[in-house]
């Protein structure tokens, strides 16, 4: 048995924020329920695969996916109890915008087994809210909020966003104040890309209203900035864009970045299994069939519906390098022998000399105690080389600088 | 083919401004002659080259035999001659013009007469050719051939009131022109019992049999077995065969004698013998002298190739050495930059020939090439009396010892409707042109003549006069010797090094204005890397120009969408992929396409 991470995706929204590029529409009443019946088909046909895992997060994201009735969400996690072995405390976590829930919603989310809560803020700033289409207030936020604190959620992710049209500096540091005194256990903070295909991308690529937007200067100011104010109320970055109380870190995301297994249910949702990577189709509408045909139950057990990329021993010692730097404690280097068979110096000891020569990497010794929360939840492969407490592991990270070019360090390490 | 009456015989060749239709009337007549079925028919048969069908231009000169029975009952042999079609290529045009003993003139219904047909009516006659016009494109609702008429006889002074009025696209009228052919232009002369005199107009390599070269016999005989020599390279040979052209395909015969146009194979190794324009004669029995016109041609243009993959330069070598074997006007010898590695220098016919080697090692060699901006030969002129040619910018001598230094000019005319006279006078004005003078041939257009720098033109003079004039502008050149002229070397120095192939020669007047302009380009072509990085234009040790690349900045902290992995893969993909694409100058890192950016100075 492994562990395995689930992640559900659903992908409808009252409206699309004007940069968004998820796979997410707004949608009927009727639609959104074949797409639940759809769900729950696709999770009972895992029904082999689950076997031979253990569930130790489920993500349910999207889209909007506190749009669904409370009802409909319990009938999909229902679902993924019947076939799936769910850990008692495994990690469940339900994005949700403000303005979308109700004390009733949250109360039943709460009965279904959620125990996270991810919010979405981006700003606290009204203007810049309108300026991204969001559909909600700042102060429709606060309600959100203190509704889900009362309903008793201990655990809640606020994500927030800079870039952003009409932010400066100083909004930046007041968005990140007025979420930071909420007392969240978890914050993210992204920057804002410009997608193509949004209506953002129309207006802003190739320089178009670049006055809207903070310059990269700032951009990289707020970036700085964020890191010394959360820290300052006690928060910890311990990936790029994320932040957290100790000990809520949120285990989904570290799951991705460490190559955790995951299965991915929905339209466009992607999985690693078995260092296989696929997506699903990213048709809403293919999820809807009322039965699907003989032909297409046939497709499917096979695999045919959609392409799966096998990685190669190549592929996943990249991944793991170019994922794993994501996180700011970084790379071991014991279990990236025990995975591959080879040393990390022996395979990239080149890249990571000149790159910590350049001051974007470094190596620190940790000891192997530190890694607590993998190790005690079992989620990773036992190291298997030194169990006593006073050795230690070398761990290859991104430093500050490095963290600014994160791209140009990662892609280094392709082979 | 002994026996064969040259009274019979017709040599011609169709002249025309570019797009008036003269491939498309060479085909039909092949196809009206029953040479090839219109089935068989590959559209514009002559051009061989899949870069010449593709950009509708003829690169080399072709020739092919056709049988026509005409209305008086009796058959005629046609040999037709595709001259290029490119100023470029301007020596092979009047080589291949001297094997004619006439000319098609076509000139487009709608268009009328152009630079170039002005251009070429005048070489053909220089080479004592007959004129003959036709109107092509009548089809065209735009179409009016009176008018067109009346300016053939005004602006040519040639009579054209029963030029056949054709659609070579269509087929109307082709047995009219045939019909003229035979009526019109001359049989050949020459004496077939003379000492042989052959005039090579073309020649290409085939890796069974040699050089084939392609020529016309003024006088003489030549046959299988006749000890040949090449008056001006020297060289000497056996006739292996002669023979004719067929549709795409050499048709051996007995003998050619004087007045025919065919081939002859020698067992000859290299093109550089039998260059365009010599004389063959029987090394036995030699005429008394060559016939004229022969020159050498020299390069005009030059610039440096490096492969892109400093590993792949054997293969350049070959590639060149491979292209050369068919083209005596490419030159090339190695050169090293410190920027680019191991390269060569390489000498063209001007800017369209150094497009097309540059595509044949991309396409037929598959070769990554990184190419420097092209320049000129400049003759530079040492305080110590010595004189060097210069085609390599980074060799120029120090400031101190150069007394003074010379371009190459040209001269242009440009046919332009009137309403573009301003714009392109402004043109002409800008690249450092000596207004000589403007003639209306009709109302409403005008050909101006201007005394241009060659350096000027050879970037992108033709795109611009396109661009200004709305496409109505035509234009043609000649050189016109050397001039002495302020002339500087701007340097580019990238993050504080120079850059020895982004040096380039440019006139003192323009050199701030190109320097500004250079280092915006490089702005925008260089990536940012991890520093800071200044670019700068130097004359000398003056900077007259700055930029600055900023250090690399945001990366991508966006959200990893529920897992998708693949799509950052790609993105790391993209930027290791561009790493490679660079090349490495210090310790910065250039797109190899920056090398050629300043040939795109004028885009906006």
């Amino acid at each position: 048995m492994r562990p395995l991470e689930l992640y559900i995706h659903i992908p409808f929204c009252i409206k699309k924020c004007r940069y968004c590029d998820f796979l997410s529409a707004p949608s009927t009443e009727k639609e959104r329920e074949s797409y639940v019946e759809n769900l729950c088909r696709k999770i009972h046909s895992y029904e082999k695969l689950s076997k031979n895992y253990f569930v130790v997060s489920i993500f349910a994201g999207g889209g909007t996916p506190s749009i669904l009735e409370a009802g409909q969400m319990k009938t999909i996690f229902d679902a993924v109890r019947s076939v799936f072995q769910v850990e008692a405390d495994a990690e469940i976590t339900i994005e949700m915008n403000p303005g979308t829930v109700t004390r009733k919603k949250l109360k039943e989310y709460k009965d279904a087994g959620v125990n996270r809560l991810s919010i979405g803020l981006q700003s606290a700033d009204n203007k810049e809210l309108a300026a991204l289409g969001r559909i909600h207030t700042c102060e429709e936020f606060f309600e959100t909020f203190r509704m889900a604190r009362e309903e008793g959620f201990q655990n809640i992710n606020i994500d927030l966003m800079s870039a952003i049209p009409f932010q400066s500096v100083k909004s930046w540091e007041r968005t990140l104040r007025t979420a930071a005194e909420l007392e969240p256990e978890h914050i993210s903070a992204y920057s804002l890309i410009i997608e193509e295909g949004t209506p953002f991308y129309e207006r802003y690529s190739e320089g178009r209203h670049a006055e809207e937007l903070p310059d990269e200067d700032e951009e990289r100011l707020m970036y700085q900035n964020t890191k010394k104010i959360l820290e300052g109320y006690g928060y910890r970055r311990y990936e790029i864009s994320n932040y957290a109380r100790p000990g809520y870190e949120c285990r989904h995301n570290l799951g991705y970045w460490s190559r955790t297994e995951y299965l991915g249910i929905g339209a466009g949702a992607a999985s690693l299994i078995e260092n296989q990577r696929w997506t699903e189709d990213r048709h809403i509408q293919s999820m809807q069939f009322d039965e699907p045909s003989e032909a297409e139950k046939k497709r499917r057990t096979k695999g045919e519906e959609i392409k799966i990329q096998t990685l190669s021993l190549q592929e996943q010692m990249e991944e793991y390098m170019f994922l794993g730097l994501r996180k700011m404690k970084g790379v071991s280097k014991s279990r990236f022998e025990s995975e591959f068979g080879r040393s990390m110096d022996e395979v990239y000891g080149a890249v990571i000399e000149e790159m910590t020569g350049r001051g974007l990497l470094e190596k620190v010794k940790e000891p192997l105690q530190a890694d607590s929360l993998e190790k005690e939840k079992g989620y990773y492969k036992p190291d298997g080389l030194c169990e006593s407490e006073d050795e230690t592991d070398e761990y290859v990270r991104l430093t500050e600088k490095g963290i600014d070019v994160s791209n140009w360090v990662m892609s280094e390490f392709l082979l | 083919m002994a026996g064969i009456d040259q009274n019979k015989i017709r040599n011609f060749c169709i002249i025309a401004h570019i797009d008036h239709g003269k491939s498309t009337l060479a085909d039909r007549i092949i196809e009206m002659t029953g040479l090839l079925t219109s089935r068989e028919m590959q559209s514009q048969v002559l051009d061989n080259m899949e870069l010449e069908r593709e950009r509708g231009i003829t690169i080399k000169a072709q020739a092919v035999r056709i049988v026509y029975k005409a209305k008086d009952g009796e058959e005629y042999i046609f040999n037709l001659i595709d001259t290029p079609g490119h100023v470029d290529f301007n020596y092979e045009v009047s080589r291949s013009l001297a094997a004619c003993d006439g000319a098609i003139l076509v000139v487009d219904a709608a268009q009328g007469v152009e630079a170039q047909t002005l251009a070429n009516v005048y070489l053909a006659l220089d080479h004592d050719l007959d004129v003959m016009p036709v109107i092509n494109k009548i089809d065209l609702p735009s179409a009016e051939p009176e008018r067109v008429i009346e300016e053939i006889e005004d602006v040519i002074g040639l009579e054209a009131g029963d030029a056949p009025l054709i659609s070579a696209k269509t087929g109307v009228n082709i047995e009219e022109v045939l019909e003229q052919v035979v009526r019109k232009i001359p049989a050949p002369g020459g004496d077939p019992g003379g000492p042989l005199q052959a005039l090579i107009f073309d020649s290409l390599y085939d890796s069974y049999r040699g050089v084939i070269v392609f020529c016309r016999i003024k006088e003489g005989a030549v046959r299988k077995g006749t000890p040949i020599l090449m008056m001006a390279t020297g060289a000497k040979a056996e006739v292996v065969e002669v023979g004719y052209f067929g549709a795409g395909q050499f048709i051996p015969c007995e003998e050619l004698s004087a007045g025919m146009v065919g081939y002859i194979t020698a067992s000859l190794k290299n093109v550089k013998d039998t260059r365009v324009g010599d004389t063959i004669t029987n090394a036995e029995k030699p005429c008394g002298k060559p016939l004229p016109g022969y020159k050498k041609v020299n390069p005009m243009v030059y610039c440096g190739m490096y492969p892109a993959d400093g590993a792949k330069y054997p293969d350049l070598r070959d590639a060149l050495e491979k292209l050369q074997l068919n083209d005596a006007s490419l030159q090339f010898e190695p050169e090293t930059s410190i920027a680019l590695g191991f390269g060569f220098r390489c000498g063209f016919l001007g800017l369209l020939h150094l497009e097309i080697i540059q595509e044949r090692l991309e396409r037929e060699y598959n070769l990554d090439l990184v190419t420097t901006a092209p320049g000129v030969i400049y003759k530079v002129y040492k305080t110590n009396g010595e004189v060097i040619e210069l085609t390599n910018p980074s060799n120029l001598p120090d400031p101190s010892e150069i007394d003074y230094m010379e371009e190459p000019v040209v001269k242009a005319e440009i046919m332009v409707t009137s309403e573009y006279i301003g714009a392109i006078m402004d043109l002409c004005q800008e690249r450092r042109g000596v207004y000589e003078g403007m003639e209306y041939i009709e109302e409403t257009r005008a050909v101006l003549r201007y005394r241009l720098p060659l350096n000027e033109i050879i970037y992108d003079f033709f795109d611009a006069l396109k661009s200004r004039s709305r496409g109505y502008a035509s234009f043609d050149y000649e050189m016109d010797g050397y001039e002495q002229s302020e002339l500087v070397k701007l340097d580019i120095l990238i993050n504080k090094e120079e850059v020895d192939a982004l040096s380039f020669i440019v006139h003192a007047g323009t050199a701030y204005e190109r320097g500004r302009r250079m280092c915006e380009r490089l702005k925008e072509e260089i990536p940012r890397q991890l520093f800071e990085i200044p670019i700068q234009a130097a004359i000398g040790s003056k900077i007259i120009a700055r930029e600055t690349v900023k250090a690399m900045r945001k990366d991508v902290l966006a959200k990893c969408y529920g897992g998708d992995i693949t799509r950052k893969k790609k993105l790391l993909e993209k930027q290791k992929e561009g790493k490679k694409r660079m090349r490495q100058v210090g310790n910065v890192e250039i797109p190899q396409k920056a090398f050629m950016s300043v040939l795109k100075l004028d885009e906006k």
